[in-house]
């Protein structure tokens, strides 16, 4: 047992098995670079990572006929742009809880016999076209109420005021992440280590978050290629399984940043552990979905990594930096350090960790991964190294 | 304060009523029939039945302060002069929550918790935006 067991949730009890079990593997992932580069864009961020994942995967374009476009604009364009003429194709909304939504469409087509092999293909230049995330109309625009951080900042200062947490917990986050991008050479961050003082004393940006609470928009793209787990065997890569996913939807917030922290939709994705089979104690690194800092301790409340209100306690003394605690969680570098691309890196990151290619980040001898996305589509799955 | 400045709603056939009481000072919030609970943005159905059975109710202007957060970061030329400002989340006692800004009152003097009343200073041509502020001593 780890010492952080006493402190978890007891995960519930592996009873019947669920129908997508190990059904569906990874076998190729790419990514580009992350930076500012205007003078590509989405499609041509996206031919280069898709390129990158099918040379990974040992596979050809005509291998290809599922394919899943996400912020790239249009699919047809993109299609036919890589010359893909597939039986399966579809672009998903842009917010980043898509991201597993669009992984768990291309398990369903793959099991479903609508494609064989699904290529998965994210591109995005917000930070070329200087993308804001905020302003325009909407609701709350009148009062100047906009953008996610804000949303997060709201849902933060409700929490210290609830279980006394603080915004210097939310360092930990902030210096653990950092502190992976320094071992990870393709990191936006690398080679810049912060402390818990810098955390503290960034530029406000939504007080009670500041800057370092916020990730990181650049351009760049990440594709994945996902078959049959029958299929993946005969291919060149170590395959990695999709043992588990589990998802549920909160949308009753009247616009509104949640009351709840997502608090009982993400106790509801806890049934991922039974869908794949493994429990808490089999995993040994996390992939979590860090927008904003605080994301990452809802995530861990709900999932029951640590009781509600204990996030901060949990998270201090490096629970989740490699080399120091139980759960080393994105090891990249994640949305805060490495580069926000919307949960598809974060993915990759555990694909390539279980394909143990990690080099001086990597988790040693990881077997399986669990990823987290705490939003309104909250949701979890968890990944694990073929036997 | 420029409220004269800042954004204009978006208005659709379900919030028209809200902001034309806004310009009378008064707010209201829609109430299921069915299950007498208040909701709010407007819709054409009530959350709580699925059914459009609902009626207009004057609502007390008064709740409690839920959250708040200070935006340093601009993005609305027509907020730029408030920099930084105050978004406060605000549970009304009728159940809904309202986003809205702190009148008569800074940030640094908001406690989550205290109560708190709106008032309505005034907003962009055409529009009156309600604002909340410390609640009097009933």
């Amino acid at each position: 047992m780890s010492p952080s067991a006493e402190m978890t949730l007891a995960a519930p009890a592996i009873a019947v098995t669920w129908p997508m079990r190990d059904k569906v593997a990874f076998v190729g992932v790419g990514t580009t670079r992350y930076g500012n580069f205007p003078e590509t864009d989405s499609y041509g961020l996206g031919c280069e990572a898709l390129s990158q994942a099918l040379k990974d995967a040992g596979l050809k374009r005509d291998d290809i006929d599922g394919l899943i476009v996400n912020r790239i604009p249009s699919y047809e364009r993109f299609a036919e742009t890589m010359g893909i003429d597939p039986q399966y194709c579809l672009l998903t909304e842009t917010p980043g809880r898509f991201s597993g939504v669009s992984m768990a469409l291309a398990a369903q087509a793959i099991v479903s016999g609508a494609a064989k092999t699904v290529a998965l293909v994210y591109g995005n230049n917000g930070r070329s076209v200087r993308m804001l995330y905020g302003g325009g109309d909407s609701q709350w625009s009148p009062w100047g109420m906009t953008s996610p951080g804000a949303i997060h900042a709201m849902m933060w200062r409700r929490h210290m005021h609830q279980f006394g947490t603080t915004h210097a917990d939310l360092g930990a986050v902030s210096v653990a992440f950092r502190s992976h991008a320094c071992l990870n050479p393709a990191a936006v961050m690398h080679g810049r280590s912060i402390t818990l003082a810098d955390h503290a004393s960034a530029r406000p940006v939504c007080e009670p978050l500041r800057l370092l609470d916020y990730c990181l928009i650049n351009d760049g793209a990440v594709a994945w290629i996902m078959t049959s787990a029958e299929r993946a065997r005969d291919l060149q890569q170590p395959a990695v399984l999709l043992s588990g996913y589990a998802r549920q939807d909160a949308f009753h917030y009247g616009s509104a940043p949640p009351d709840d922290f997502w608090l009982p939709s993400l106790t509801a994705c806890r049934n991922v552990y039974a869908r794949a089979g493994l429990g808490r104690d089999d995993i040994q690194g996390l992939g979590v979905y860090d927008n904003f800092s605080p994301t990452v301790m809802f995530s861990l409340e709900g999932l029951g990594f640590c009781k509600q209100g204990e996030s901060g306690d949990f998270v201090r003394d490096g629970m989740l930096q490699l080399g120091k605690g139980r759960w080393p969680t994105n090891t990249s570098g994640g949305h805060l350090s490495d580069s926000y691309m919307q949960g598809w890196g974060l993915i990759a990151e555990c694909v390539r960790q279980l394909r143990h290619e990690c080099g001086e980040r990597q988790i040693p001898d990881v077997q399986a991964m669990q990823y987290i996305c705490a939003t309104n589509i909250a949701q979890s799955a968890i990944l694990r190294r073929a036997a | 304060m420029s409220l004269g400045t800042r954004p204009k709603p978006v208005i659709d056939n379900w919030n028209r009523a809200f902001w034309t009481a806004c310009g009378e000072k008064q707010l209201i919030l829609q109430r299921c029939l069915a299950t007498g609970r208040c909701f709010f943005p407007p819709a054409p159905v009530s959350p709580f039945s699925g059914r459009p059975e609902w009626e207009w109710i004057r609502a007390s202007g008064k709740g409690e302060l839920w959250s708040f957060v200070v935006f340093h970061q601009n993005y609305f030329d027509g907020l730029k002069d408030e920099l930084p400002y105050p978004v406060a989340m605000v549970k009304l006692d009728e159940g809904p929550y309202l986003l809205t800004n702190l009148d008569g009152m800074t940030a640094s003097q908001a406690r989550i918790g205290m109560r708190l009343s709106v008032r309505f200073p005034g907003g962009p041509e055409g529009f009156v935006l309600p604002q909340f502020g410390p609640a009097e001593p009933s």
